[in-house]
């Protein structure tokens, strides 16, 4: 079946149907990822936004569910060059084709996906539809297109109530070498450090890095008080990523900033830095396209080292604008110097713009996880 | 960490002669990173013994040392040039090694010079098995269990304790030379023996056998701070047990999730942390099938063949960042020159996919095994790009130019499925086309993967194309199902083929639908960054991203594809040039080649880079987009040649020489006309088709004759017959690979063989120096040791030749360049061949005279004249000193292939020895060559009855050197009759100790063989011959070469005359 997707600037694609048969709005982002699709559409930071993947042939390796960074699929929509017709790998369970109608999510394959990227690098992230109805009208459409936000999206992808994060079992683990499930932990690490980790729509492996490192980790949802976190006396707080504009997240604001106040080292990833950054008072802005990849250099300003990391955002801290009483930059982007990592003035807290906790992408940074452990004392 | 300012003068270390396994991608590694150091103010003094190489260029380099790369040579020249530093990364295993052995010689702390890059500590981490071994068990990086061995006995004894099959690898050996895979106690004790012969320290690795897992490579950076980047994965589809060389090598790895990809990823940088590296570092992994265990194969400390290929797949320099890096920048202070703004330490991530295939040597080895192992045998390799693996996988087939457009291109469809099953466990250069011709005959995916382990995945792509042909075959050939087979990449020709319609048909359905070409670019972030260099690859059904300029002049330079036996890196020398040459007089410049090991495909040499298969599709697809004003096909080779028709077709103007003369060169009838005009003597001979018709003109003549197809490049299928039976076979071979073209049959005349290199402006020629062949007509002139200037002729004879070489250029109206091979027989001149473009020793001749004709011809192509470029028409004058190019083989390599020479070219590369003294520059050449003799002054000698009488005087001059000779029966009786000390050994059929114990003896130097008329492959001689080589024994073939080494031994020496060639 023919599919389309229009743009809110006009453009037309015209591609083959792929996933669940259902018309869809939604913000166009790319991804830059050549493996860890599963990953990507299992990352809620994603909800409230259509995927497209740059590398060209998506499917390859099938469905592993282990392999998913949430309980299910959270893109509006994806969109791929080509989806592999055979999935080949000695952990796969389903094709992708079975998981995009299992997850129904809709999508669109077979369009220039590269004309796509560039798009939106020239003009910018941008809305889109995807349709299946050959008869679509564009001059209804594009209003409408127009009109979308991701909203408060945090509130979709957070979980339900307050929770202790148990480590993966079953499901064929065993297959996993140790070093992929607690990213290099190290042997001697101190054990038993409590964490409570704000869920703005986590990724899985942010709690199972630390698991993997000894701590305990209690995962408390999104719009939990800041009171009811203190109250629990953890030995430090881990802010998670999460979709859409951290300026909506006014009332997590709010709370963040009590956790600041409260001298708990805290330990912060994507939309949990920025969150940390408002509470602070200092601003973020929407970047042209984002970063989302898994190749991005970010150089840690305290050594001079520089680690390629996984990046997944579209909004960031305007580094400009910075308190030095308050936070101080950390990490830097080498390709475009945008702020990557705070470091807070007087405080034990740390925050920063990319995923330590790959998956996907390398795993350069899981150490600050370590750093975050030695923060806890 | 800014560049370290104590770094002024830096020596660095080139790979020397193209042989198996250490190729041209090396002149593109060393002259980028010469380019990169001199923009950096360093000042750079540059060693290689190879003259065809690019980076020994003046250009490229401040001093340029063609000298033998031996550890003696180059201190003489760093206590000439007295450089602060060298750089050994970049030069292959030959460099490293011989950096290492300055480095452990103490010759380096001695005079104050510095190792750049990778330390010596680091290298040998990496590169001693056992040393590595402990290190990856340190770190935790699980290796196979192996166990380095000295001796036969130590491999048996470790092998009983894990068990058949074992792998074998030497250490210090490159492309894996002597090594292979041993499935029981005879095999084993076999491969040991020699790969403990060619390990320069002894020793051979003996290691679990992994074969059949996923073979998976890294490209790795890392800075002297430490941060590392991974530039590119690779998946080998030929499982572990093939070459990383042979194998077809997909880039990015397919098959991999992100969990696998990121843990061999980590591993890798693990590695290259602990090791140290600074530079570039290529680390191959084993990875089980069915879980996720693997294994650390090996790491290659320095840019390599695998790094060259990655530079091309993302864009990423390697070797200029390498050199970078090794004057101590760090990754984040490099930009990144696709983008302009991102930097070295942004990961490439691609938006297409690569396939690389390897090009085999096995139509110029007919008799040697196809089967693929660890050693490598792979001359060159072709790459390709395209937005879907199927189509990625057609164009390569179609740029390796060995008769294959698709996977039906070798036909096993007599095969029934059982047969192809067993067909199936052969690993050779085949395998893909049985896999396809096991699909269309219904064997399953599981069947054929259980068989080949290769992933299912590639299965499936193949059946895909498969499905395609069948398609093509039954159903109507409607817009969609065309557009559909263009997206997979098939060629208009096959579709034409199996649809039953002409390529015309075909093109106009194309046309009038729309279906075109379009191209996207390689700028190493998929698109998320803005790039500025015009690195393109084409693709079907999607939006063209080429930019059209409007220069006012644009050329398009035509590439000479993969390297081949007979077309090799000198091609690309002269295509580089005359781009560059072009490009200085104001013309855009377009390149169009598809070998990711060149210099020309470097991003920035021309101003744009079409990575494309050379067919006249793919090029007609370019010319229609760019709209050149004109092509040149004299530079590359016999590939851009074959275009001419085509370009004339598509109304592209051929720059120079015009096609009809090059016909006319290649048509007896036309040519032979032209040799009546100018007066020009030549053998008698004809053009036949047949074996009835050869037979006919053979015996008119009289044997020995010469028989060759027209219009082949480095005398492929030539030879000389002296019996009718002898014209059958070789007519049989010939037609095999060339049959569009009559065959020529000429009179064989034994004299001495002349070349020369013109340019020729229309009116004047330009005749920078003359060659003369040590070797007697016979053997191919690319295998012929080669004098500048040519050292026995009379003045009327050279005369003659410049003469004669003037009258050709004219009556051919050559714009452009020429080459004319003569015989010289007394006074007398006779012309063998005429070539109106590029040839192989342009490069050798440029550097030794001094005299850069390839820029000549570019500027008399654009119309100059000879005399307004400043030159004097005429034989330039001979310089005072002699430069002697000597051919280097790879024998070793390719089992089973017949090492005496002929008129079809074996070589696979070149030295040069040059030196004031004829006898100097002969001895240096050899040295070059890797023949460092005498070691155990013990030799044998079988000639031919022919042969005896020489045999005798050479057999007198090794005699006095202190050579004890061993001789079969005739041979050992005619020099023991002439006075010269010959022990008699016994034939291989007779009882032990036969002349074969004693090469497996290992006290050999030297063998002189030469083999008695036809081919002897059944004979005493061939095994001699074979085993000699396989056990790393010279042998020679040729009564004049072994002269020629005996007069060089005569004039060994520790001191040598050194030249710079920048200077001349």
């Amino acid at each position: 079946m023919k599919a389309f997707l229009i743009l809110e600037d006009g453009t037309v694609f015209t591609g083959t149907h792929i996933g669940a048969d259902r018309e869809v709005i939604s913000e166009i982002v790319f991804n830059t990822s050549m493996a860890g699709y599963l990953e990507v559409l299992t990352d809620p930071s994603y909800a409230g936004q259509a995927v497209c993947m740059t590398y060209p042939l998506i499917g390859n390796y099938g469905v592993c569910r282990e392999d998913m960074e949430s309980k299910r699929a959270w893109p509006d929509a994806f969109i791929v060059r080509e989806l592999s017709r055979t999935a080949s790998n000695f952990r796969k369970e389903i094709t992708i084709q079975e998981f995009l109608a299992e997850q129904e999510i809709p999508g669109i394959a077979g369009i220039d996906t590269r004309a796509l990227t560039k798009i939106l690098r020239e003009k910018g992230t941008m809305n889109g539809m995807i349709t299946t109805d050959e008869n679509y009208n564009s001059a209804l459409i594009l209003p409408q297109l127009k009109q979308y936000t991701t909203g408060k999206v945090v509130e979709k992808v957070t979980c339900s109530h307050k929770y202790h994060f148990e480590k993966k079992d079953g499901r064929g683990l065993s297959a996993k070498p140790e070093v992929l499930q607690t990213q290099s932990a190290q042997p001697g690490a101190q054990a038993g450090k409590r964490v409570a980790l704000l869920d703005f729509g986590a990724k899985d492996n942010i709690a199972a890095s630390l698991a993997g490192r000894g701590c305990e980790v209690t995962v408390y949802p999104a719009g939990t008080r800041a009171e009811e976190i203190i109250a629990d006396k953890p030995d430090g707080i881990m802010l998670s990523n999460g979709p859409g504009d951290p300026k909506e997240c006014t009332e997590i604001i709010k709370e963040i900033k009590k956790l600041y106040d409260s001298d708990i080292p805290i330990f912060a990833i994507c939309l949990g830095h920025q969150l940390m950054a408002l509470a602070t008072g200092a601003d973020t802005f929407k970047m042209k396209y984002g970063h989302r990849g898994g190749n991005h250099p970010v150089k840690d300003l305290k050594s001079g080292r520089v680690y390629i990391s996984s990046q997944n955002h579209g909004y960031v801290v305007d580094a400009e604008k910075l308190d030095p009483a308050v936070a101080v930059p950390a990490f830097v982007n080498v390709n475009d110097g945008t702020n990557e990592g705070l470091s807070y003035t007087g405080k034990n807290i740390f925050t920063v713009q990319f995923h330590p906790e790959a998956s996907p992408g390398p795993h350069d940074s899981g150490y600050l996880f370590d750093r975050f452990i030695d923060m806890m004392g | 960490m800014p560049k370290n300012p104590n770094v002024k003068r830096v020596m660095v270390i080139g790979s020397g002669p193209i042989v198996i396994g250490q190729a041209a991608e090396f002149d593109y590694a060393g002259t980028q990173a010469c380019r990169s150091l001199k923009e950096e103010g360093v000042e750079v003094i540059l060693v290689n013994s190879n003259p065809a190489t690019i980076m020994t260029d003046k250009n490229i380099a401040d001093k340029v040392y063609i000298e033998p790369l031996t550890a003696r040579v180059l201190e003489q020249i760093i206590e000439k040039e007295k450089p602060d530093s060298i750089l050994p990364t970049l030069g292959g295993q030959a460099g490293l090694n011989l950096g290492m052995e300055l480095e452990e010689s103490g010759f380096l702390a001695a005079h104050n010079v510095r190792l750049l890059g990778t330390t010596a500590a680091t290298i040998k981490k990496a590169e001693d098995r056992q040393e590595f071994k402990d290190t990856m068990e340190k770190i935790g990086e699980p290796c196979a269990a192996s166990q380095v061995v000295e001796t036969v006995e130590e491999g048996v004894a470790f092998t009983n304790t894990i068990g058949y099959p074992v792998v074998l690898r030497p250490a210090y050996t490159l492309g894996g030379s002597g090594g292979g895979i041993a499935h029981n106690q005879a095999e084993l004790e076999s491969i040991l023996e020699n790969g403990l012969r060619l390990s320069r320290v002894g020793q051979v690795l003996v290691e679990r056998c992994i074969a059949g897992w996923k073979e998976i490579e890294y490209e790795v950076m890392r800075d002297g701070a430490g941060n590392c980047i991974t530039v590119c994965n690779m998946e080998n589809i030929d499982p572990v047990g093939v070459h990383t060389g042979d194998s077809i090598v997909v880039a990015p790895s397919q098959t991999l999730g992100d969990k696998e990809y990121q843990m061999l990823r980590s591993a890798a940088l693990n590695i290259i942390d602990e090791l140290e590296i600074t530079g570039g570092c290529n680390v191959q992994f084993a990875l089980h099938p069915d879980s996720f265990e693997y294994c650390v194969i090996e790491v290659n400390p320095r840019v390599s063949r695998s790094s060259a290929l990655a530079s091309k797949a993302t864009g990423y320099p390697i070797a200029k960042v390498a050199a970078k890096i090794a004057l101590g920048y760090t990754l984040d202070e490099i930009k990144n020159a696709i983008t302009g703004k991102t930097f070295a330490s942004f990961e490439p991530t691609l938006d297409y996919v690569v396939v690389k295939l390897p090009r085999l040597p096995f139509d110029k080895f007919i008799t040697a095994k196809r089967t693929l192992t660890t050693q490598m045998k792979a001359t060159g390799e072709v790459m390709s790009i395209c937005d879907n693996f199927e189509g990625a996988l057609m164009k390569a087939i179609r740029s390796l130019e060995q008769h294959v457009d698709c996977l039906l291109s070798y036909d096993f469809s007599a095969l029934s499925a059982e047969e192809l099953k067993t067909r199936l466990k052969k690993v050779d250069d085949q395998r893909i086309y049985v896999i396809a011709e096991a699909l269309r005959k219904g064997i399953d995916y599981e069947t054929i993967h259980e068989i080949t382990m290769i992933d299912e995945w590639f299965i499936d792509k193949i059946a895909i194309l498969v499905e395609m042909e069948q398609a093509l075959k039954e159903k109507p050939l409607t817009p969609e199902l065309l557009r559909e087979a263009k997206r997979i990449e098939f060629p208009d020709n096959v579709i034409a083929r199996l649809t039953g319609r002409t390529e015309e048909e075909i093109k106009k359905l194309r046309y009038d639908n729309g279906i075109v070409a379009a191209y996207k670019m390689v700028d190493t972030c998929a698109a998320e960054f803005e790039a500025c260099t015009p690195y393109y690859y084409s693709v079907y059904g999607s939006e063209n991203e080429a930019e059209l300029t409007t220069p006012p002049k644009k050329v398009l330079v035509l590439g000479s594809g993969p390297i081949r036996i007979g077309q090799g890196i000198e091609f690309d020398y002269c295509s580089v040039h005359a781009t560059w040459a072009f490009a200085k007089a104001g013309y855009e410049t377009i390149i169009v080649n598809n070998n990711p090991e060149t210099v020309s495909t470097d991003f920035d040499i021309a101003d744009k880079l079409y990575f494309e298969p050379l067919t006249p599709e793919d090029v007609e697809s370019i010319v229609r987009l760019e709209k050149p004003d004109g092509a040149v096909v004299q530079f590359g080779g016999q590939t851009a040649i074959k275009l001419t028709e085509s370009l004339m077709k598509m109304g592209v103007p051929i720059l120079g020489t015009k096609a009809e003369d090059v016909d006319a060169a290649e048509d007896r009838e036309l040519f032979d006309r032209i040799l009546e005009e100018t007066g020009i003597p030549r053998a008698a001979g004809d053009t036949v088709y047949t074996a009835q018709e050869a037979k006919e003109v053979a015996n008119r003549l009289g044997y020995p004759v010469l028989v060759r197809p027209s219009y082949v490049l480095g005398g492929q299928g030539m030879q000389i017959a002296i019996c009718d039976e002898e014209i059958e076979e070789f007519m049989n071979i010939i037609n095999r690979i060339a049959q569009d073209h009559p065959i020529l049959v000429d009179k064989y005349l034994q004299g001495k063989e002349i070349e020369v290199d013109a340019v020729c402006d229309g009116k004047d020629i330009l005749i920078p120096g003359i060659m003369e062949h040590i070797e007697r007509t016979g053997v191919h002139s690319g295998d012929s040791i080669s004098v500048y200037p040519a050292f026995t002729i009379s003045g009327t004879v050279r005369d003659k030749i410049a003469d004669y070489t003037a009258r050709l250029a004219r009556a051919l109206h050559v714009k452009g360049l020429i080459n004319i091979q003569f015989i010289a027989i007394g006074e007398e001149v006779y012309v063998i061949e005429v070539n109106p473009r590029s040839s192989r020793t342009v490069p050798y001749i440029s550097k030794v005279t001094g005299i850069p004709i390839v820029d000549l011809a570019a500027e008399v192509i654009m119309g100059k004249s000879i005399r307004e470029l400043g030159y004097e028409p005429g034989l330039a004058p001979a310089a005072d000193y002699f430069a002697i190019k000597m051919p280097v083989f790879s024998f070793e390599k390719i089992r089973g292939a017949e090492i005496s020479l002929g008129p079809e070219m074996k070589s696979t590369g070149e030295c040069l020895g040059i030196a004031k003294t004829f006898n100097e520059a002969l001895y240096k050449a050899f040295l070059g060559a890797g023949i460092d003799l005498p070691k155990h002054r013990q030799m044998i000698i079988t000639v031919k009855d022919a042969d005896k009488g020489e045999a005798v005087e050479i057999g007198r001059r090794f005699e006095k050197l202190g050579y004890t000779i061993y001789a079969t029966r005739s041979t050992a009786a005619a020099l023991q009759e002439a006075g010269v000390k010959a022990r008699k050994v016994n034939k291989i059929s007779q009882e032990s100790p036969t002349v074969m114990d004693l090469i497996l003896g290992h006290r050999i130097d030297l063998v002189i063989d030469t083999p008695t008329q036809g081919r002897d492959k059944s004979r005493d001689g061939f095994l001699i011959r074979r085993t000699a080589i396989e056990t790393g024994v010279n042998c020679i073939t040729a009564m004049d070469t072994a002269r020629a080494l005996v007069t060089s031994l005569e004039n060994a020496r520790e001191q040598f005359t050194l030249i710079d060639v920048a200077s001349i």
